[in-house]
Parts: C-alpha cells; sequence; structure tokens
C-alpha cells in the first residue's frame, strides 16, 4: 500500500470505481512516484530502447497500476468470504447478528492495518457510502416492498417517520445543549458548543437507519405489520433528515435564524419528500415505458431497471431532494409494470442481481464502519458520549409510546404494548448517521471529533445491544412472528371479492373511503396506464388470471423438479383431484373437461418414470431472504443441464395443464426459479403453436386397473418425438412395455388443450426460438 | 354483538331517506340509481345480498322485495370496525357472522352449499369487467379453487368420492387466517351528510 499516494495528493476517493470516477484513478497514477517499478511502460520501453545492458524484464512487478481496482477487489473478496465464514460456523450466525460480526471483522482490518503503520484509509468517505453502497440496498427494498401493507399502514409510518424524527431531533439537541451549558464548567469544551449545532446533531442522530433495520430485521422473522412499520419508518425519515440537516448546516454557517427561514424550512421538507418521490414516479415511468419494447433484446431488461433506478437517485440528489424516497418510489412504480412486460429469465436476473449487491454492499458498510472506528479521529467525552446515548434511547421510547397514543385513535388494528415495544427497540441508528457526520465541515464544526464519537458509540450501542438482544427479546415476548403463508387462489379470490364488495358498500353508503380511492385508481390504472406501458396482450390480464397463471407455472416447476422424490409441493397432503370435483354427469360424459385425471397413486408413478430417464434434479429453497438465498446442492455438468432443459421443456409442456394441487407454501409474491436451464419456463415457451390437433397430453385411464405404470405418458413421448418439428428430439428412450387401451380422446379435448395453453398470457410477441438456440452446445 | 352508535344510526337514515326518494322502504331500482355501482362486477349479488333473508338476523330465508330502515342497517351492521376490547370468543363470533354474511352471498341457491357452478359463477362474475374473458378460464381457476378447499377440507378422497360443495365450515376453515374481522369494515363512524355523494 503506497500511504503517500493517499496522504500526499488529498485524492478523495481512492476506492471508487465506476466509469465516471476512472478519472480518479487516472490521477492518481499521475501522483504516485515513478520509480523503477511503478507505473508506465514507459519506463520499461525506455530502457529496452536506450539501455541495451538491461535485460528484458521477464517478471516485472507492477502494482501501482492495478492499486486501485486490485484493493476494491480485495475488500470485497474479504467481505464475501466474512459472510461465508459465518454460516461455516454452526451456532454463530444465531446468537450473534451479522451485523456485529462484520464491525469486529471491521474492527479487525482496521487494527492490522495500523498495526503495520500505515494510515487506515477513509474508506467510509461519504461519497463512496451514498453514491455506490446505500443505493442497491434502498433499491433492493424499495422494489421488492410489499406494497399492500405499506399503503395500509401508511399513515403510522409517516407519523413515526416525520413526527418521531423530528421529536427526537429537537429532544435530543435540546438536551444535549441544555447538559452542556449547564453541567460542566464554562472553560471546557462543551460548553462552546451551540444550540444550532446541537440540534444539528440531533437530526443526525435521530434518524432510525435502514440497513442496520433490515439486517437485523431480517433475521428474526417477525410479523409483517412490524417488520413494515419500523422499515418503512426508516425510509421515510430520509427527508425529514436530509431538511434537518441542510437547514440546522445553513443555520450554523449564517449564524442567525429568522421566523421565515424555519417556515421555509417547513415548505422544504415538502419539496424534498414530493419532489424525491415525484422524480422516482417519473423514472419509474420512463423503465415501465421502455421495458415495453425490449421485447427482442431480452438480455438487457434488468440493465434498464438498475440504470432508471440510480439515475432516479442521482437526479434527486442533483436537486437536494431526498434520493431514497426517489429510489424507493421509482422501484415500486416500475414494478408491476416492468414485471408484465420483461421475460421470466430477465424477472430472475434482476431479483438475485438487486440481492447480491444490496447483500454485498451491507456487509461492506459494516465492516468499513468498523474499519473507520479504529481510523478515527477521536475525542472521546465521557458526558456527551454517556449523556447522548441515554437521551436517544429516553426519546426513542417516549416518542414512540406517545405516538402509538394517538395513532391507535385511528387504527382498526390497534398497536399493543408489545408492538410499542419492538418499534421502540428496533430504532436502530447505522451507517447513515455516521456518514452525514463524516460530512461535517469542520471549520464549522469544531467539535466534529466528539461527535464523530458519540455518534459511533450510539452506533455501537444499538447494534451490538439492541441487535443482539431484540432476538431472545422477541421469543420471550411472544411477538407474533411472521407466517409462512402459503397464497392460495382462494384467498385470493376473496381478497378480490372483499374490495369490490367493500367499494360497493362504500358507494351504497354513500362515503367516499379509502375503498372508493382505491378503486378508482385500479379503474383507472386498467383503462390507461396499462395500456401504455405493458406491452401486448398482458395489458389486459385481470389480476387473478395473471395470479393464477402465476401458481400453474410455479406448480408446473415444481412438480417437474421434485421429479428427485421430494415432498410433494403441497402443504396438505391430499388424494383429492379434480374428479373428486367435478359433478357426476348423469348421462353424458363432460366435453368440456380439459383438466386429465391424476391421483397421488398415479402421480408417484409418474414420477418414477421420469426419475429413471431424466437425471437429478435440484430442489429449491424458497426464501427471499437475501441471508438464506439458494443453496445449490447439486451441480450437475453443463451439458446434462442441457440436456435436461430440452426434457423438462416437454415434460413442463404437457404437466403445465395438471392441476392437481394449488397451494404454493411460499411467501414471496415473485416466483423463485433457480434453476439455469429453466429456459422452457419462459412464458414465451408457451405460446406453442396450435397448429397441430394431436396435442400430446397426459392421460391416465384410471378405469382400467392394469399395471400401474402408466406409458401413455411414454408413448406421448414417443409421438412427441415425431411430430414436434421445433424440438432437437428427446435423447430419451422409452422403455418397452405393452401398449395400454387409451380411452378414446375425446375430440374437444384437443381443442381445449389449445384454449387452454391461449390462456396462458404471453409477454413476447412472438415464440423466442433464438434465445433457446443460443444456449444449444 | 356491538351496537351501531345513535350517530351512525342518524348518518344511515339519512342516506336511506335519500337513496329511497323519501319513501319507506327501498326496493332494488332503488339501488339500481346509484351511479358509482355501475363499475363494479359484483353489483348485483351485493345488491341482492341486501333482500335475502338471511341476513336479517331473524333466522329467515328467502328473498324479499322491498327493505325498510331496520333491515338496512341491520345489513350495514355486518361492516362495523371490532370495538376496542374484544375477548376470543367475540372475535370468532364476530368472524362468523361476516363470514356468514360472505357465504350467503356465495351460495345464491340458498341450500347452505356453494357447489361448484355457483363458485364457478362467483369467479365469472368477478372477471366480467376485465373484458377479454374467456369462460375457461374463470372455469380453470374456480376448479382449481374449489379442489383446494377439498383438500384442505376433507384431505383424503377415494377416486370415486364427490365433493358435494363448500359447507360453512368448510367456509370458515379455509378463510380461518384471512383475518377477516379487520378487513371487512367500513368506517362509517366519521361520516356527516356533507361527505355524501350527490
Amino acid at each position: 500500500l503506497s500511504a503517500t499516494t493517499c496522504a500526499g495528493s488529498g485524492c478523495l476517493p481512492v476506492f471508487l470505481e465506476g466509469s465516471v470516477f476512472t478519472v480518479a484513478v487516472a490521477s492518481s497514477d499521475q501522483h504516485s512516484p515513478i520509480t523503477a517499478h511503478s507505473g508506465s511502460h514507459k519506463a520499461t520501453d525506455h530502457g529496452s530502447h536506450n539501455n541495451t545492458g538491461k535485460a528484458f524484464p521477464v517478471l516485472d512487478l507492477n502494482y501501482e497500476n492495478v492499486r486501485v481496482p486490485f484493493e476494491i477487489s480485495l475488500w470485497v473478496l474479504l467481505a464475501s468470504l466474512m459472510k461465508l465464514g459465518f454460516h461455516l460456523v454452526p451456532h454463530l450466525s444465531n446468537i450473534v447478528p451479522e451485523s456485529c460480526l462484520l464491525i469486529v471483522v471491521g474492527l479487525l482490518v482496521g487494527g492490522i492495518i495500523r498495526g503495520t503503520g500505515e494510515t487506515v484509509p477513509p474508506v467510509l468517505d461519504s461519497k463512496l457510502f451514498f453514491y455506490i453502497l446505500l443505493p442497491p440496498i434502498i433499491l433492493d427494498a424499495g422494489y421488492f416492498l410489499p406494497i399492500r401493507p405499506f399503503m395500509e399502514n401508511l399513515g403510522t409510518i409517516l407519523i413515526f417517520a416525520v413526527v418521531g424524527t423530528l421529536w427526537n431531533a429537537f429532544f435530543v439537541g435540546g438536551l444535549l445543549y441544555g447538559v452542556c451549558q449547564i453541567g460542566t464548567e464554562s472553560s471546557s469544551i462543551l460548553s462552546r458548543i451551540g444550540l444550532l449545532q446541537c440540534l444539528l446533531f440531533g437530526s443526525i442522530i435521530s434518524a432510525v437507519d435502514p440497513v442496520a433495520v433490515l439486517a437485523v430485521f431480517e433475521e428474526i422473522h417477525i410479523n409483517e405489520l412490524l417488520h413494515i412499520l419500523v422499515f418503512g419508518e426508516s425510509l421515510l425519515n430520509d427527508a425529514v433528515t436530509v431538511v434537518l440537516y441542510h437547514l440546522f448546516e445553513e443555520f450554523s454557517g449564517i449564524g442567525s435564524v429568522t421566523l421565515l427561514k424555519g417556515f421555509l424550512g417547513v415548505i422544504s421538507f415538502f419539496v424534498v419528500a414530493l419532489g424525491g418521490v415525484l422524480v422516482g414516479v417519473l423514472y419509474g415511468i420512463l423503465a415501465a415505458f421502455t421495458s415495453r419494447f425490449t421485447s427482442h433484446t431480452r438480455v438487457i431488461e434488468p440493465l434498464f431497471v438498475f440504470l432508471y433506478s440510480y439515475m432516479a437517485y442521482l437526479s434527486a440528489e442533483i436537486f437536494h431532494l431526498s434520493g431514497i424516497m426517489a429510489l424507493i418510489a421509482c422501484g415500486a412504480v416500475m414494478r408491476p409494470y416492468v414485471e408484465a412486460n420483461i421475460s421470466h429469465k430477465s424477472h430472475t436476473t434482476i431479483k438475485y442481481f438487486l440481492k447480491m449487491w444490496s447483500s454485498v454492499s451491507e456487509t461492506l458498510i459494516f465492516i468499513f464502519l468498523g474499519v473507520a472506528t479504529v481510523a478515527g479521529p477521536h475525542d472521546w467525552n465521557w458526558t456527551f458520549v454517556t449523556v447522548t446515548v441515554i437521551l436517544c434511547l429516553v426519546a426513542r421510547v417516549i416518542g414512540v409510546v406517545g405516538l402509538t397514543f394517538i395513532i391507535n385513535k385511528f387504527r382498526i388494528v390497534k398497536l399493543t404494548t408489545k408492538d410499542q415495544f419492538i418499534i421502540a427497540y428496533g430504532g436502530l441508528r447505522g451507517a447513515i448517521a455516521f456518514s452525514l457526520g463524516f460530512l461535517l465541515n469542520k471549520e464549522h464544526f469544531p467539535e466534529r471529533e466528539i461527535f464523530l464519537t458519540a455518534i459511533i458509540t450510539v452506533i455501537f450501542f444499538t447494534v451490538f445491544v439492541q441487535g443482539m438482544t431484540i432476538k431472545p427479546l422477541v421469543e420471550l415476548l411472544a411477538v407474533k412472528k411472521k407466517q409462512e403463508a402459503k397464497r392460495s387462489i382462494n384467498e385470493e379470490i376473496h381478497t378480490q371479492f372483499l374490495d369490490h364488495l367493500l367499494t360497493g358498500i362504500e358507494d351504497i353508503c354513500g362515503h367516499y373511503g379509502h375503498h372508493h380511492w382505491k378503486d378508482k385508481l385500479n379503474r383507472f390504472n386498467k383503462k390507461y396506464v396499462k395500456k401504455c406501458l405493458i406491452a401486448g396482450e398482458r395489458s389486459k390480464e385481470p389480476q387473478l388470471i395473471a395470479f393464477y397463471h402465476k401458481m400453474e407455472m410455479k406448480q408446473a416447476i415444481q412438480l417437474v423438479e421434485s421429479g428427485g422424490g421430494i415432498k410433494m409441493p403441497s402443504a396438505v397432503p391430499s388424494t383429492v383431484s379434480m374428479q373428486n370435483i367435478q359433478p357426476r354427469p348423469s348421462t353424458k360424459p363432460a366435453p368440456e373437461r380439459a383438466i386429465p385425471q391424476l391421483s397421488k397413486n398415479k402421480e408417484e408413478e409418474i414420477r418414477k418414470i421420469l426419475r429413471t430417464n431424466l437425471q437429478r434434479t435440484r430442489q429449491r429453497l424458497r426464501s427471499y431472504n437475501r441471508h438464506t438465498l439458494v443453496a445449490d446442492p447439486y451441480e450437475d455438468g453443463l451439458s446434462d443441464l442441457f440436456l435436461k432443459k430440452q426434457k423438462m421443456f416437454q415434460i413442463e409442456k404437457k404437466l403445465k395443464e395438471m392441476n392437481t394441487y394449488l397451494t404454493v407454501p411460499a411467501p414471496p409474491p415473485d416466483s423463485p426459479t433457480m434453476c439455469r436451464a429453466r429456459l422452457a419456463s419462459d412464458p414465451q415457451a408457451y405460446s406453442i403453436k396450435p397448429a397441430s390437433n394431436k396435442v400430446p397430453m397426459i392421460q391416465v385411464d384410471l378405469a382400467s386397473p392394469q399395471s400401474p405404470d402408466s406409458v401413455n405418458l411414454l408413448d406421448e413421448f414417443g409421438q412427441a418425438n415425431q411430430q414436434e418439428e421445433e424440438e432437437q428430439g428427446l435423447m430419451m428412450k422409452p422403455p418397452s412395455r405393452p401398449r395400454e387401451a387409451k380411452k378414446p380422446s375425446e375430440e374437444d379435448e384437443a381443442k381445449d388443450q389449445q384454449r387452454l395453453m391461449r390462456c396462458l398470457s404471453d409477454p413476447g410477441p412472438s415464440a423466442d426460438e433464438d434465445e433457446d438456440g443460443a444456449f444449444l452446445p | 354483538m356491538q351496537c351501531i352508535s345513535f350517530e351512525q344510526i342518524g348518518v344511515l337514515h339519512k342516506r336511506f331517506k335519500q337513496l329511497s326518494h323519501n319513501e319507506e322502504t327501498l326496493r332494488r331500482d332503488h339501488f339500481n340509481e346509484i351511479d358509482d355501482l355501475a363499475f363494479n362486477p359484483i353489483r348485483a349479488q351485493i345488491i341482492e345480498a341486501f333482500f335475502d333473508r338471511r341476513n336479517f338476523h331473524q333466522n329467515g330465508e328467502g328473498k324479499v322485495q322491498e327493505i325498510g330502515f331496520e333491515e338496512f342497517v341491520v345489513v350495514m351492521s355486518h361492516f362495523r370496525p371490532p370495538s376496542a376490547h374484544m375477548t376470543e370468543e367475540q372475535r370468532g363470533k364476530t368472524r362468523r357472522e361476516k363470514l356468514r354474511f360472505l357465504f350467503n352471498m356465495h351460495d345464491t341457491d340458498n341450500d347452505g352449499i356453494i357447489t361448484l357452478e355457483e363458485y364457478r359463477h362467483v369467479v365469472e362474475e368477478l372477471l366480467s369487467r376485465s373484458g377479454t374473458l374467456e369462460k375457461e378460464t374463470a372455469k380453470c381457476i374456480a376448479d382449481a379453487a374449489m379442489l383446494e378447499v377439498a383438500s384442505i377440507s376433507v384431505g383424503h378422497m377415494e377416486p370415486d368420492e364427490f365433493y358435494e360443495g363448500i359447507t360453512f365450515e368448510h367456509f370458515l376453515k379455509l378463510l380461518e387466517r384471512f383475518e377477516i374481522e379487520s378487513r371487512m369494515i367500513i368506517r362509517f363512524l366519521n361520516m356527516d351528510t356533507t361527505t355524501l355523494c350527490k
């Protein structure tokens, strides 16, 4: 590490990457001392030209060129390895939350760097933090924000975010000033801290930090309401923090406070908040509109999502608007439209990239916090620090209790004392507070170091003490945990039914309640917005149908993948199948029955057969929690995957018609697909040419109790082999068995198959075989 | 059972008079005059619910042609919010009452069971305003939903058994995690006549 480079040139963000900042890299190169080894090819060239005596360097050490990217990669590698390591140690992650461990690692690394005599780099530089590390986490949160509970509790969240933060800031700032003035001698440093400085400090320290909250809450699996309350508060209080910060910073610079300025401050709060949201919505609409035309360039679809969101963030930052709110608004607005337009693979890509980046960011932030603690500069003042910590806690508790008292008058589902305790206890501070403190100008704030030390202490206290104890406390208090809810089709039907019912009753009452407005918004959305932003036929697809198709697809995928004999995809094992429900026909057979019949036994047999012919498929873990995102136990060879893909394409086409079990045990609203060979599950794959009348389908003859090995399936495969032009040919050889007598296929069945297939909506204009073709060896 | 406050009854009375054009009873065509209802895909069922004797809490059955203010209030009372302190028993009672209302809306032929046909009708109505509806899709969805109910309620059935339909008990079990007592409410606590439309 060349310490001289860093200190001498005063180049700020040596650790920044990205195209914008390569300038910094180039400039740092110029500053580095030209030694025989450093930098330029020029030196070597000179050598070879002028000095014929000098040997041609076979092995040369040239570290300076790659120093910056090398160090960045090293940090990221360290972060990822740490993450790996924590989960290898068996019980560690249960007792200590990851964030604590990461801070400790950061402390160690910082200690090592300092121990070797180098100056610790200013890693938690504000620019790096706010422009590189923070956006992925916020985008991840905003894109996957559960809209329904968020909107239902919006009032509560806003009150906590705005009023709560204001209360905290003024309480802490004011009392701190009082303590500084009264409690200490007039000659001590503390008494020189002005009121405005204290208020500024209060506003920095009072904001609940989304990163810390996310890190801790994701591990305790608390119920949805509390999660969304604390998390929503941590997101929305950014506007308040931004306004207060700039307000007090300017005031302390100028030195005079007038009522007009205060009034302007209030106005600026609304501008900052609403402006940020507006910027976000604008970019969100742009992104949705762009995604409408990406059907031919599916590969770069995720890029649009990321770019537009990042641009929203940066644009908001240009005008000193709330970047976090812009990012949240952008992600939340674009998501329904983008997801209707993009391919399945892009959806998976977006999800995984977001999770990956936010995970790495979070890890890095905590490590850097540790390093920055070692780096200092510190000025420990016992009074200040202890008073700060105590005041923060007290302010939070009083704020939450007081506000809940008011809020409960307007809520239907009241917040209990337990809830209040968790909300108060979950108010963690984090790296945002530190970075804001770091940004303070040394001239205006001579006591900057005292502030920084206090901020770090509060962060450590909340993350370590509160973070570690919240899990056992949640257990102790028996707080309601998150339910492993199955998204069942009945609940979806009734959710919609209830929405319409309540809107209707409101209309009868003559009361324009929030159901009325929600309904109006939905109608507007359906009529105008969706037509603009969603491509093709999917713009007309009602939500219920979309939900149903999603579930069907999940079902088919699971059924195929669990061909390895793992448990059935339904939470309730039962032998009920479609035929138990269909009304017994008196005279004629139901001609419209498009759904084949399968009972559990038959399914087992089919699965067994498939198993003997297919390679082992993989079992997926279902989780949207970044910490437990998928492990991949069976890593087959790549060629096997292609083989599998072809076979599964065939099977999925048939299995998508199976309608046996439709309860999907998965909380995330997105369909998690892990398999890389999941090319066939692309909705486009379902736009099968309905030309061939003899669509292969599974028919299991239950009437004939002969050999349970339903050969029909394999015969269908054999037939399909010859019929399907588009397939590259199955490599599967059906075992030779005697043909079973087939049930006479009803003529309408083929027609119904086609109709069923058309039911499955397809986001692309045409089946994109090129996509599949590109992946074949 | 909780009571509606006098204030709320007063507000509802004003609305009743408005809807019925100052007559004593409400008929179906009075409901048809409400413009906002026109966009509602299940308006027919909602209106029918007002004229369904099963919702009048008098153990009656069948339909009536016109209702008085008392019945109007009783139907509306299905949507009142839960009071602040309710015991578990009261909560269960409220839940049953609200789910019973929903059940009656689905069970149009009044035989105490929601058959597959009736459920299909429900789904079709729900999707009826979305434009491009294919009947098969609605059928698929209804079939799938019915299958789920059967799986949850009955569990194991032989291939030749037949699942008649959703009884009220099955319906309760199906929606037990739905938290209906806090979702099926109208906040007409703070209504005053100036906010009434028309």
